[in-house]
């Protein structure tokens, strides 16, 4: 999710611009469906299962933005995308929005002129070890032999990290991921290192997960979040609201269980313009009253949707951290509906 | 003289003596070993080194093999079964078969669709491969891409029909005027075909696919080792014609036409075939309008039929190169003009020459098209790397995917090598 972007950079300066003709919106609803980038295939993000289904956190927010748009979580058409075709398809107008655990940086939103619509996932760099090591703390790893993806920003950190710290490591350099288990599994590396909802997914497969620790040190900053073309901000604003209402409606108790009573009208005025009861929200998005409503019927709110994908109950078993509501701890923060 | 020798010799033999068999150890099995095996030290050790090696590897894989599971519907549960002990995943497949085979997304009532497709494959090849059968087969090979398209893709019959109608009305006027002139006939049979197509085009209805006999199958819903097959029958069998006639040009007398297809040639032959698809999927879709965009499909073959037409191309002209010039000009002598020499003499001995190098290109171009993943197609190794690898149910399952995806390579490879050695064998006129 961090390759480098020169392919996607080299095509899209100049041509974004053009591309990005206003009224993504207006596209969508003429054409019925929703077209939405995600990725080939990481476990608890998005996959098709074995029916053929698109199941995964970040397919849930293209089904939420299908549903508050068209009314209809299933008028999408997920159009899979590798880290190398994402931004150009993205930037041709191949797809409407791009929902690919994709790194929010300055380069991206700026240089490649996309517009960051939000985060639905505060990821960041940790380290795997095997229990028997004794290791508690990412800063006893000197001399430490690590397994690293090339040619991402995942090794950068690691440097950067173990030179600020004093200490020194041994890098194995590999390829994908895949390759990486196998590595670390085989002893050729006492640590593993990439994103940490990587390596909970990776942990979860292993034969032994128990036998393997994640130390509690999380080096960098990885912001997912879904994306859209710079210029179109009518179309940028759903998308935003659209994952602002699911982590709004977890704040306030909205779930896909009491959704139908709630949107009945109750005393809380937020939850009544959230779900349409009250207020114009939805007309000044340029869509129907009852989106928020729709949107939470696709798959519940932000902390369902965790739950259900990549939470402690799956066998990924990732926990909130700083992915909890602003109210518990985490960074999860949605600007007031009003 | 003679007498004194017949007086000294005392005994002569009045039969043949009865054929006794050879010493034990000069017969049957006990000699094929140790001639074979252990004919002198250093062959007896690397025989024994050999015998621990497959030991080694047997006594790894077999049991794996053996104790393989088929009924799981998760690796973890896989792990339960198995309790620690060596074996394979086979779940997996069982599980996710349809999907490794067609793709995620082809719908699943229909998969007899490409099944009738790849039946028909075969009967259409078989006149094409094996001349000794009556020619009239032919005409149900030349049907066949249209049938085969109407199958996989379903939709309006009448789309395959059109097509099909143009190449027809191409084929008359090429007949008709390209007797008297080749320019007349060549130009005006695009024109007749263009001008088909287009009447065709205006002629079918926008709804017609809507309730068509066979449902329609978008191009991005096709997947899996079909789309592997797809892509190398439809690349090898227009690359092979393209290849002759670049490598042709390459060797005419008419500076444009050479210096065309010796770029041409260069170029493509220079450039990796993952840039051209990256440009196929990626740089293409600058240049149409976001909603006229030609069909992914079709840009992939485009790039990969280029791409194999350069290095085939290359191949023949060895052979062109192999043949005496005298060919040529006997030839040319016998009065012959430019496609009756070529046609007759010269392309009948090049190809058969060219045979193993075309062959080693059709193999390595269908182990290729797996190249189609890096730009999201779902073959079957984007399949397997991608939503299969990327369950939860299944993720950390590689041997057996792989070994499986390595086992339908190795089938249709072998089989495609096997079929030139029969070929070679029966084009074999005694030269050597």
């Amino acid at each position: 999710m961090k390759n480098t972007v020169i392919l996607g950079a080299m095509t899209i300066a100049g041509l974004a611009a053009g591309a990005a003709a206003a009224g993504t919106l207006d596209d969508v609803k003429a054409r019925g469906k929703l077209n939405c980038g995600v990725t080939t295939g990481l476990v608890g993000f998005a996959a098709p299962d074995a029916n053929g289904e698109w199941k995964g956190f970040d397919v849930a927010v293209c089904r939420a933005v299908a549903a508050a748009v068209l009314g209809d979580s299933t008028a999408v058409e997920f159009v899979p995308t590798t880290g190398k075709t994402r931004f150009t398809a993205l930037a041709s107008g191949e797809i409407d929005m791009l929902a690919r655990n994709t790194t929010w940086t300055f380069s991206r939103d700026v240089d490649l002129k996309f517009e960051f619509t939000g985060v639905n996932y505060y990821d960041g760099q940790g380290f795997m070890v095997p229990k028997e090591l004794g290791v508690s703390s990412a800063k006893e790893l000197d001399g430490a032999t690590v397994c690293i993806q090339t040619g991402t920003t995942t090794e950068l950190n690691l440097a950067d990290f173990f030179r600020s710290n004093n200490i020194s490591y041994e890098p194995v350099p590999i390829e994908t991921n895949a390759e990486a288990q196998q590595q670390y599994l085989a002893g050729a590396c006492d640590v593993y290192t990439t994103d940490a909802s990587g390596l909970a997914a990776t942990r979860a497969t292993f034969d032994a997960p128990d036998a393997h620790v994640l130390l509690p040190e999380i080096i960098s900053k990885e912001p997912l979040g879904p994306l859209v073309r710079h210029g179109d901000h009518e179309w940028g604003d759903v998308v935003r609201w659209t994952l602002n209402a699911l982590v709004t409606a977890e704040e306030l108790g909205v779930t896909s269980a009491n959704l139908s009573e709630m949107a009945a009208g109750t005393n809380n005025p937020e939850i009544n313009r959230l779900l349409g009861t009250e207020g114009t929200l939805g007309e000044m998005l340029g869509l129907s009253a009852d989106w928020g409503k729709n949107a939470l019927a696709a798959g519940g709110n932000y902390g369902e949707v965790f739950a259900k994908n990549i939470g402690e109950d799956t066998p990924i078993g990732l926990a909130r951290g700083l992915n909890a509501q602003w109210t518990q701890g985490g960074l999860l923060y949605s600007p007031p509906f009003r | 003289m003679s007498d004194k020798t017949t007086q000294q010799i005392a005994f002569v033999a009045e039969g043949m003596i009865p054929e006794s068999p050879p010493p034990a150890r000069e017969a049957g099995a006990y000699k094929w070993v140790r001639e074979n095996l252990f004919s002198s030290i250093p062959n007896s050790i690397l025989t024994l080194a050999a015998l621990a090696l497959i030991y080694s590897l047997l006594s790894n894989v077999l049991p794996w093999l053996l104790n393989g599971v088929w009924t799981t519907s998760s690796l973890a549960e896989c792990r339960e079964v198995l309790e620690g002990k060596a074996g394979a995943c086979f779940s997996v497949l069982t599980e996710r078969w349809h999907q490794l085979l067609y793709g995620f997304k082809y719908p699943t009532d229909q998969y007899w669709r490409p099944n009738l497709a790849l039946l028909l494959l075969l009967i259409a090849l078989a006149p094409v491969l094996f001349f000794d059968l009556p020619r009239r087969l032919l005409a149900f090979t030349a049907v066949y891409p249209f049938l085969a398209f109407w199958l996989i893709w379903g939709g309006s019959i009448l789309v395959p029909i059109v097509a099909l109608l143009g190449f027809v009305a191409a084929g008359v006027v090429f007949q008709k005027y390209g007797k008297s002139s080749f320019a007349a006939g060549f130009f005006g049979a695009i024109v007749a075909a263009l001008v088909i197509w287009k009447l065709g085009g205006l002629l079918i209805p926008d709804a017609a696919s809507d309730n068509a006999m066979l449902s329609s199958v978008p191009s991005r819903d096709l997947g899996g080792f079909m789309l592997n097959m797809m892509l190398g029958v439809t690349c090898v069998s227009l690359s092979v014609p393209l290849g002759i006639a670049l490598a042709l040009g390459r060797q005419s007398s008419m500076p444009f036409i050479k210096w065309i297809c010796v770029v041409f040639i260069e170029f493509v032959r220079g450039v990796p075939l993952i840039t051209l698809l990256f440009v196929a999927s990626v740089m293409l879709s600058y240049f149409f309008p976001p909603d006229a965009t030609v069909d992914l499909f079709l840009r992939v073959v485009i790039m990969i039929t280029l791409f194999s037409a350069a290095y085939i191309a290359e191949v023949i002209r060895g052979g062109l190169a192999a043949l005496p010039t005298g060919q040529y000009e006997a030839a040319d002598s016998l009065g012959l003009d430019y496609p009756q020499a070529m046609r007759l003499i010269i392309l009948p001995q090049a190809l058969k020459i060219s045979i193993p190098g075309i062959v080693n290109v059709a193999v390595g171009l269908f182990k290729d098209t797996t190249l189609v993943s890096v730009i999201s197609m779902f073959d079957m190794v984007g399949m397997i790397r991608g939503p299969i690898l990327a369950s939860t149910e299944w993720n950390g399952v590689y041997w057996e995917l792989l070994g499986f995806a390595a086992a339908l390579f190795f089938v249709v490879c072998y089989g495609i090598s096997q079929y030139s050695q029969w070929l070679e064998r029966r084009l074999a006129t005694g030269h050597r």
